[in-house]
C-alpha cells in the first residue's frame, strides 16, 4: 500500500493532469483510496496504469444507502512489480447511475461490469455487451441494491406446509 | 435439441435472431469449399448440464465442423446470492455463509473474509492460530487440487485417476474432521484466530499424510505424465501469452503456468507465510500441460509447508484474547461476570466493526480470493463481496479456445479449473 | 497350528448334507415320486407377484444421474469413491443422459435460473422414476433464505429428502437405501413405531379427537411453536 502521503502526492499529480477528476483521498488501516469523479474515472486508470498499477484485481460495487450519492463502484488496482495495491471509488446516484467503461483499458473489467449492473444497475457506456450475468435474462430489479428485500421462503412446519405449497401425492 | 432456452427473454424469434446474428458475426475459414461442401456455423448449446462441465456452465460454441469459432460462456446457474444473504447476518455468522462460495475451497474464503474483518477490527492473530491457519489453508489446497486431478482425468478419459485423488482427498477429509468436526465447510477459521486447536492425534496424523503425499503424487504422475493420450491432448494447446492473460486479470496457476511467477504467498505474505520455505512451480508456454505440471509440483510445496508448520508450531493461544470479538472459553463463564456479558453480547448481537471498508487478498488453490467487506459500524456488514478468481479466470476460456478443436475446449476446461459456485456465488 | 477335524454327533455315517445331495441325484435322475418332489420344490422355490420381482430388480440396478449443481456434489462424488463404495449396492452407473438414468440426485443449490433447467431434465427422465433431493439446500433453502433459490419440492415430485450440509457420503447412502427400500416395497416403520413413542405428535385435522390421556400434545389452534 501507499502509505498517506504517497497517496496525496499521487492525487495531486492525478489532479495537476485532470482537474476535477480526484475528489477526496482516505487512507484508513491500511488501505489508500481515491475518490474520483464518474466522468474522469478512464483518465485516472489510465494514469495510474502508466504508473505502474497494470492490474485491475476487482471491480465491485457498493451501495451507501442512505447517504447520497448511492452507488459506489471500487476499482482496486494492482501494481505487480513493486507489490502496490490502491483503490478507486466513483459514486454515483441511482437516477444517473452511468460510468464509463473500462474494458479497453482492462479487459478483465469484461464480466465483472456486467455484475454490477446486474446486482446494481450501474450502466457502463462503451461495454460490448451489457446484460445480467447472473440473474435470469428478463428478471426485474437489482438484488444488491439495500432497499432490495433479500427474500426467501417461509420456513415450513406441519401446520403450515399444506399452505404454502401443498403437498406431492 | 431444441434450441430454446428456459430463461427466454423475448420469445423464440428473437433468439434464433440473436443465434444468427452472433453467428454472422464469427468469420469463416478461408479454406475454399470442396465440390458440394458448403462452410456453415453450427451453435451448440453445451450445459448447463453435460458431464463434462465443472458445475453447471452453460458453454454456448460455435462451431465450424469440429473447430471452435466463438464461444460465449453463460454462468449464474448457482447464483446464490450469497452476498446479499451476508448483509444479514452478524460478523460470525457470515462464515459458514461466505465458506460456501467456493466450495472445494472453503478454508480460503473463510480466511479472506476473516482477514478482511480482522484489518477492519485491528486486531492481531496469536502466531499459533496463524500456523493452525497455514496448515488447514495447505491441506485444503491439496484437497482442491486432489479433486480438480480426479475430475480432469475422467474428463480426459483416464477413470481410475478419480478413485486415486479421492482416496487421498478421504485422508485429508479425516484430517478436517478430527480438527473441526466436519467434513467441509468447517468453519474452523473464525474471526481473530480458529475456531479450537488442534486435538493430540491430530499432528502424527498430519505428518503421516505427509509422508505419504509425495509418494502418491509421484504415483499419479506416473500414471498420467508418460500416457501419450494425455501428452497429445494436452501439449500445446489452449495456450494463450502472458499479456493476454494479464489483461484478463487472471492469476493463479494459469498466470504461473505461462511463466510469471506472481503468488500471494511470496509477494504478498499474511499469516505467517514468511516463515516457510517454499518455491513457486511455474510453466512455460502455458499450455494445457503446463497448467496441470503447475498444479501438480503445488502438491510437494504444500506438503513442506505443512511440514514446516508442525515443525515451528507456537504454543500460545488459538485465537484472539480480546473478550470482545472473540468467546470466552466456557470455564471462564462459571466464575468471571464480564466474560459472562462478553459471551452474551457475542451471542446474542455479535462484535461491531468500526466504520470501513477493507480489501483482503489472499493465494488461493485458483488465485488470487480478495475478500471486500464494508463495516459501517454495526454488528453486521454492510457489504461483502468475494472477488473469486474462478469468476475473472472464466474469462480466459475466449482466448483459450478460438480456433482449436472442440475436445481440445473439453481439455481446456478442465485444467482452466473452474468452481462454478465461486464463479455465481 | 494344528486342525482338528473333530466327528459330528450323531449318526455320522448319513449327514443332513448328505441326505440333501441324494435327493437332489434323484431329482435330477426324475426318480423322487409325487409327494416327495412336491416337497422338495416347495423348499426350494420362491414364490411372488410379478410386481414385487420386478420392484426387486428396479430398487436393486437404480442408475443415477451426474446431477451435481454445487458442495454436494462433491459429497456425491465421494460415495461413487473407493471408502463409501456405493457399487457394492449396485448404483455405480452414473448415467450422463437423462434418457438413460432414473434417479435425479438434486446435489447442491437450486438458483432460479437452473429450476426450469432442472425440471425439463426430469421430465426427460423415463418412467418409472425417483428423485433424491440431497442437502439442505435444495429441500428447503438451507442456509441461504434469499430471492435467489427455489426449493426442489416447489416444482418437481422428490421422494427422499437428505438433510445435511453438505450430508455426509453415509447420510446420503442411508437416504438412497432408504429409497431402495421405497421402491422394493419394504415397510420401513418410522422411529415412532419402532421405540413406541407417543404423546408428542402433532395433530393436522379437526376431525381426529385428540388424545386426552396424553399431555403436551398440540391442539389445532394452538399457536406456532412446532
Amino acid at each position: 500500500m501507499p502509505d498517506a502521503t504517497a497517496l496525496e502526492l499521487t492525487a495531486q499529480e492525478l489532479l495537476q493532469v485532470d482537474s476535477g477528476s480526484i475528489l477526496d483521498t482516505s487512507f484508513h488501516r491500511g488501505r489508500a483510496e481515491l475518490v474520483a469523479s464518474p466522468s474522469a474515472i478512464r483518465s485516472v486508470l489510465r494514469h495510474l496504469k502508466d504508473r505502474g498499477y497494470s492490474a485491475l484485481a476487482s471491480l465491485h460495487g457498493v451501495d451507501y444507502y442512505p447517504d447520497e450519492p448511492r452507488l459506489g463502484v471500487i476499482y482496486e488496482m494492482l501494481d505487480m512489480q513493486r507489490v502496490d495495491r490502491i483503490s478507486v471509488k466513483v459514486r454515483v446516484a441511482t437516477d444517473a447511475a452511468e460510468v464509463p467503461s473500462v474494458v479497453e483499458l482492462f479487459p478483465t473489467a469484461e464480466f465483472q461490469e456486467r455484475e454490477v449492473y446486474d446486482m446494481f444497475g450501474v450502466r457502463f457506456d462503451g461495454h460490448p455487451d451489457l446484460r445480467r450475468i447472473l440473474m435470469p435474462e428478463d428478471y426485474e430489479g437489482f438484488p444488491q441494491r439495500r432497499d432490495f428485500p433479500t427474500g426467501g421462503e417461509p420456513i415450513l412446519f406441519t401446520f403450515n406446509e399444506q399452505q404454502t405449497y401443498g403437498k406431492w401425492v | 435439441m431444441a434450441p430454446e432456452k428456459p430463461d427466454s427473454g423475448g420469445g423464440q424469434a428473437a433468439l434464433t435472431e440473436d443465434y444468427r446474428r452472433r453467428e454472422a458475426s464469427v468469420t469463416i475459414s478461408s479454406e475454399p469449399a470442396g465440390e458440394g461442401e458448403t462452410h456453415e456455423l453450427m451453435t451448440l448449446n453445451i450445459g448447463p448440464h453435460h458431464p463434462a462441465t465443472h458445475g453447471v456452465l452453460r458453454l454456448l460454441t460455435t462451431l465450424e465442423g469440429e473447430i471452435v469459432r466463438d464461444i460465449v460462456p453463460i454462468i449464474g446457474y448457482v447464483h446464490t446470492g450469497i452476498e446479499k444473504t451476508a448483509e444479514d447476518k452478524s460478523y460470525w455468522k457470515v462464515i459458514p455463509v461466505v465458506e460456501r462460495m467456493d466450495y472445494l475451497a472453503y478454508y480460503f474464503n473463510a480466511m479472506a473474509f476473516c482477514g478482511a474483518v480482522e484489518t477492519l477490527l485491528g486486531i492481531e492473530v496469536p502466531p499459533r492460530a496463524q500456523y493452525l491457519r497455514v496448515i488447514h489453508l495447505e491441506l485444503n489446497r491439496i484437497m482442491s487440487h486432489l479433486v480438480w486431478l480426479g475430475t480432469s482425468a475422467l474428463d480426459l478419459g483416464a477413470i481410475s485417476m478419480f478413485w486415486y485423488c479421492f482416496r487421498e482427498r478421504e485422508k485429508i477429509l479425516d484430517l478436517f474432521e478430527m480438527s473441526s468436526g466436519q467434513r467441509m465447510h468447517t468453519r474452523y477459521i473464525q474471526v481473530g484466530g480458529v475456531f479450537e486447536d488442534i486435538p493430540p492425534g491430530f499432528e502424527e496424523k498430519v505428518r503421516a499424510f505427509c509422508r505419504d503425499m509425495p509418494n502418491r503424487a509421484d504415483q499419479y504422475a506416473d500414471l498420467l505424465e508418460k500416457n501419450e493420450i494425455v501428452l497429445e491432448r494436452l501439449r500445446g494447446t489452449g495456450v494463450v501469452d502472458q499479456e493476454t492473460l494479464l489483461g484478463l486479470g487472471v492469476t493463479g496457476p494459469l498466470l504461473r503456468a505461462t511463466g510469471h511467477s506472481w503468488d500471494l504467498r511470496k509477494a504478498q505474505p499474511y499469516s505467517s507465510y514468511d516463515h516457510f520455505e517454499f518455491r513457486v512451480p511455474v510453466g512455460t508456454i502455458g499450455d494445457n500441460y503446463d497448467r496441470f505440471r503447475v498444479r501438480h509440483a503445488e502438491f510437494y510445496e504444500s506438503v513442506k509447508i505443512i511440514e514446516q508448520a508442525l515443525d515451528g508450531l507456537p504454543e500460545g493461544p488459538f485465537i484472539t484474547p480480546d473478550r470482545k470479538v472473540a468467546l470466552p472459553p466456557r470455564h471462564e463463564l462459571a466464575t468471571s461476570m464480564e466474560a459472562l456479558i462478553h459471551h452474551f453480547k457475542l451471542v446474542t448481537e455479535g462484535f461491531r466493526v468500526p466504520p470501513g471498508e477493507c480489501y483482503y487478498p489472499i493465494e488461493g488453490p485458483r488465485g488470487e480470493y480478495g475478500c471486500f467487506v464494508r463495516a459501517d459500524g454495526s454488528a453486521k456488514p454492510a457489504r461483502v463481496h468475494m472477488r473469486d478468481p474462478s469468476f475473472i479466470n472464466l474469462q480466459a476460456l475466449r482466448p483459450m479456445v478460438m480456433d482449436n478443436y472442440l475436445a481440445d475446449m473439453i481439455a481446456t476446461l478442465a485444467m482452466l479449473d473452474p468452481i462454478l459456485g465461486g464463479v455465481d456465488r | 497350528m494344528e486342525i482338528k477335524r473333530e466327528p459330528l454327533p450323531g449318526d455320522t455315517t448319513i449327514t443332513d448334507f448328505r441326505l440333501r445331495q441324494l435327493q437332489a441325484r434323484d431329482m435330477l435322475r426324475g426318480e423322487l415320486d409325487e409327494q416327495e418332489l412336491q416337497r422338495y420344490v416347495e423348499e426350494r422355490v420362491l414364490t411372488t407377484t410379478v410386481d414385487r420381482a420386478v420392484a426387486w430388480a428396479q430398487g436393486n440396478s437404480i442408475y443415477p444421474l451426474t446431477f451435481g449443481l454445487a458442495c454436494c456434489a462433491i459429497e456425491m462424488m465421494s460415495i461413487v469413491g473407493a471408502r463409501m463404495d456405493i457399487a457394492r449396492f449396485g448404483f455405480e452407473a452414473f448415467r450422463a443422459s437423462p434418457r438413460q438414468a432414473d434417479l435425479l440426485i438434486l446435489s447442491g443449490r437450486v438458483s432460479i435460473k437452473m429450476a426450469p433447467v432442472v425440471r425439463r431434465i426430469y421430465d426427460q427422465m423415463l418412467e418409472p422414476k425417483w428423485a433424491i433431493s440431497m442437502g439442505a439446500c435444495c429441500s428447503s433453502t438451507g442456509v441461504f433464505n434469499n430471492y435467489a433459490l427455489v426449493p426442489a419440492d416447489k416444482f418437481m415430485p422428490v421422494d427422499v429428502h437428505v438433510p445435511g450440509c453438505p450430508p455426509r457420503p453415509e447420510a446420503l447412502m442411508h437416504g438412497i437405501l432408504r429409497l431402495r427400500d421405497k421402491i422394493q416395497g419394504r415397510r420401513r416403520d418410522g422411529w415412532r413405531a419402532r421405540y413406541d413413542a407417543v404423546g408428542t405428535e402433532e395433530l393436522l385435522d379437526a376431525e381426529t379427537p385428540p388424545d386426552t390421556a396424553a399431555v403436551n400434545v398440540l391442539q389445532n389452534g394452538d399457536t406456532a411453536g412446532a
